[in-house]
């Protein structure tokens, strides 16, 4: 543990901890374009130059590791260093186009930061600017290269070279003639491409699926987890809900990946940083039942009370064999447990489950990507919803409804008709007297369903998801659910209450608190303890209930 | 009691004769005025609007308008620095990819609600293309709507033959 000194504090990191680093833990910044700390080094924007007591030239803080009594000053405390970095950045801006007012990097760029921080001085180019060939024209699918503003870190290149290994992004010729581009005219086309905007510190590489939407400082964020497979990546939602006539009223603008070691580092996958526009489009807004052929918008109160009239009557009559429930693990483990709570505990139905056979044309990548779509899988297995082991009851349930021997079925935002295809959906809805669909958006099964309930989508929700290696992780909501939508676990409770069983709860929390208390593979973790980062279940657990 | 203040009777007097005087010299002359006398002379100074316009400050803020490229396209790109500072939050633009990427955006939609503007010129300030000017001269846009006082970008553009600024008399009054 090498002991260095930065700006007169000292500090001991780990040996091979650079100076940017070790800085950053001290909340000293080191500017620097080119150093990512998920790339390897390449020192080619010479920002993070540093002053070394003993050493006779600065010293990049990105490739100089911390050794035993090194003494340092960063430009905070060296006149030296900040000339030098002040130079480095005048010319970085030399050829640099005035393109700010039309850059949808301007309000998050390390270029106006830097300058605003450390530059503030007065051009003294006279000579006219390099321009380069491709101005505005895309790399791919999802991203948009403009050549004039890059500033050659080449973080993208490390990138496509080290993460995706896919090599697409070079730097061609030298001096200032050099530019980036794809090699051989290929396309930037990998499912991690959207990262390389994220990295690019400049408005070289931007969104096309972001371009001119919004500017960034209209934007609000909030923390929550992707739902698009059982890896569970960290992500922040980036909205605006304070002006409206953008983006056509849209609420999301953009899904970006937030830091989290344990899960998914830097990064997010492009199906999933580009799945956010299901949050505001073709959503179901308002409770409603299904008369003839068209759907007839209904009160929340109406709905609930001919749920509660319609499974009261089939328990009297029939029996609790005479419900099935289809569960989603793309619920949160709050719904969940109280869909477990109401369906199972209380009113005795066995016929409760949320698997779906698996699709096998989703497959894992090597990398986040996982085969098992769904967020919260796991969570659902471990709070007790297979109640047959690793036997699949979901074909049952449904063939039990086709042959006529269900009242009501509950299902619960799975789109049927996506893994069954429509005859055997719409067969089945015709026998069935109630079937509720209680989701986000409107699909083919919520046509076919006599009673459609609006639920709340993820970045609507407060609540945990429990992904593949068993951490349970919080995702909190960006804004209030659209129109009449209501969190899962409050239709629920409005339910539970209607049948005559007192569920109340505050909140999602207490919710939480109560499944902790009762369920010991989540004994012990709050919400407070979860945090930023999530909470590993331990190993043992989640195996020894896999195999249960 | 004592009392603390007297009456200011001096200054009383001299300020109604300052009224009275101004009442009686105008009179006279408007009086004149009547019968086609002693027309050099200026009286009170009344408009008789809207036949007779004040002559406006050149410096006075007035009715928004865009500002046009050669071709008429607007000089605005969307880069949503006015939207940005406007205190009343009344303008609304929509961004989109102008066909010349050396140019790259363009306002597909930009609006001005005239009913919520203040008129603070904060816009035309912080316009880094001079795209935006409160130079029209144009005081009347009363309408009977609220809709009717939003001005979308044709009318900003000044191509519905809208008043151009008299530039002569704002001129003749600096």
């Amino acid at each position: 543990m090498p002991k260095i000194t930065i700006d007169d504090k000292e500090i001991s990191v780990e040996g091979g901890t650079n100076i940017i680093a070790a800085a950053q833990r001290l909340g000293i910044e080191v500017p620097h374009y080119c150093y990512h700390p998920g790339l390897s080094v390449a020192g080619a924007c010479r920002m993070c130059l540093v002053e070394i007591e003993k050493m006779p030239k600065l010293q990049t803080g990105c490739s100089t590791l911390a050794t035993e009594g090194m003494v340092i000053k960063t430009i905070a405390h060296s006149a030296k260093a900040k000339a030098a970095v002040q130079g480095v950045l005048e010319l970085t801006l030399i050829n640099h186009p005035l393109d700010c007012p039309v850059c949808d990097q301007a309000g998050e760029c390390g270029l106006q930061d830097y300058y605003m921080k450390y530059g503030l001085y007065n051009s003294r180019m006279r000579d006219a600017k390099v321009k380069k060939e491709k101005k505005a024209s895309a790399l791919g699918p999802h991203v948009m290269l403009d050549q004039e503003r890059c500033i050659l870190c080449s973080r993208c290149v490390r990138f496509t070279h080290e993460i995706t290994k896919t090599n697409e992004i070079g730097i061609f010729n030298r001096g200032d003639h050099s530019y980036i581009d794809v090699v051989n005219g290929r396309s930037l086309e990998n499912n991690y491409s959207g990262n390389v905007v994220d990295i690019c510190p400049v408005g070289a590489l931007t969104d096309r699926d972001f371009r001119f939407q919004c500017r960034v400082w209209y934007l609000q964020e909030s923390d929550s987890i992707c739902p698009g497979c059982s890896t569970g990546c960290n992500i922040k939602i980036h909205f605006n809900v304070r002006r409206r006539h953008i983006a056509g009223g849209r609420r999301v603008q953009r899904l970006k990946p937030r830091f989290n070691e344990a899960v998914n580092q830097w990064w997010m996958c492009d199906e999933g940083r580009y799945a956010y526009p299901s949050i505001d489009e073709n959503r179901i807004t308002t409770p409603s039942a299904r008369l003839a052929a068209a759907h007839q918008r209904m009160d929340w109160r109406d709905a609930i009370d001919q749920m509660a009239l319609a499974l009261r009557e089939a328990l009297a009559a029939y029996g609790p064999e005479s419900v099935g429930v289809i569960a989603s693990p793309q619920l949160t483990n709050e719904d969940l447990y109280l869909i477990k709570k109401l369906f199972v505990d209380v009113l005795g139905i066995a016929a409760v489950d949320y698997r779906m056979p698996p699709n096998r044309s989703a497959k894992n990548d090597d990398f986040l990507l996982r085969a098992d779509r769904n967020p919260n899988t796991l969570g659902a297995h471990l709070i007790g919803l297979s109640p047959f082991g690793k036997e699949i009851s979901t074909p049952r349930i449904l063939e039990a409804a086709a042959g006529g021997r269900l009242q009501v079925l509950y299902v619960f935002s799975t789109d049927l008709v996506a893994v069954y295809g429509e005859a055997p959906i719409a067969n089945m809805a015709a026998h069935v007297p109630l079937m509720i669909y209680q989701g986000t958006n409107h699909n083919r099964t919520s046509t076919l369903a006599h009673l459609v309930l609006p639920a709340a989508i993820y970045a609507e929700k407060n609540g945990t998801f429990t992904n593949y290696a068993g951490r349970v992780q919080h995702l909190k909501p960006a804004f209030a659910p659209l129109a009449e939508a209501m969190p899962d676990w409050k239709i629920l409770c409005k339910l539970a209450q209607a049948l005559g069983h007192d569920f109340r709860y505050a909140d999602e929390e207490a919710i939480f608190e109560e499944l902790a208390n009762s369920q010991p593979a989540f004994a012990g973790i709050t919400y407070a303890g979860i945090g930023s980062h999530g909470w590993p279940i331990e190993k043992e657990r989640v195996l020894s209930f896999v195999t249960a | 009691m004592r009392r603390n203040h007297q009456i200011p009777l001096g200054a009383i007097v001299k300020g109604l004769a300052l009224t009275a005087g101004h009442f009686f010299r105008n009179m006279r002359i408007h009086v004149a005025h009547l019968f086609g006398r002693r027309l050099q002379e200026k009286g009170m100074v009344t408009f008789q609007y809207p036949e007779e316009r004040r002559p406006f400050s050149p410096r006075l803020r007035t009715r928004h308008r865009l500002t046009m490229r050669a071709d008429g396209s607007p000089r605005c790109v969307a880069c949503m620095m006015c939207e940005t500072i406007c205190p009343a939050n009344c303008i609304y633009i929509t961004a989109g990819e102008h066909p010349d990427p050396h140019i790259e955006k363009q306002p597909l939609k930009f609006d001005i609600d005239l009913g919520v503007c203040v008129f603070c010129g904060f816009c035309v300030e912080v316009c880094p293309e001079d795209a935006i000017r409160m130079d029209t001269g144009i005081l009347e846009f009363a309408a009977y709507s609220r809709q009717e006082m939003i001005l979308t970008m044709d009318k900003l553009l000044m191509k519905e033959g809208a008043q151009e600024p008299d530039r002569a008399l704002m001129k003749e009054n600096a």
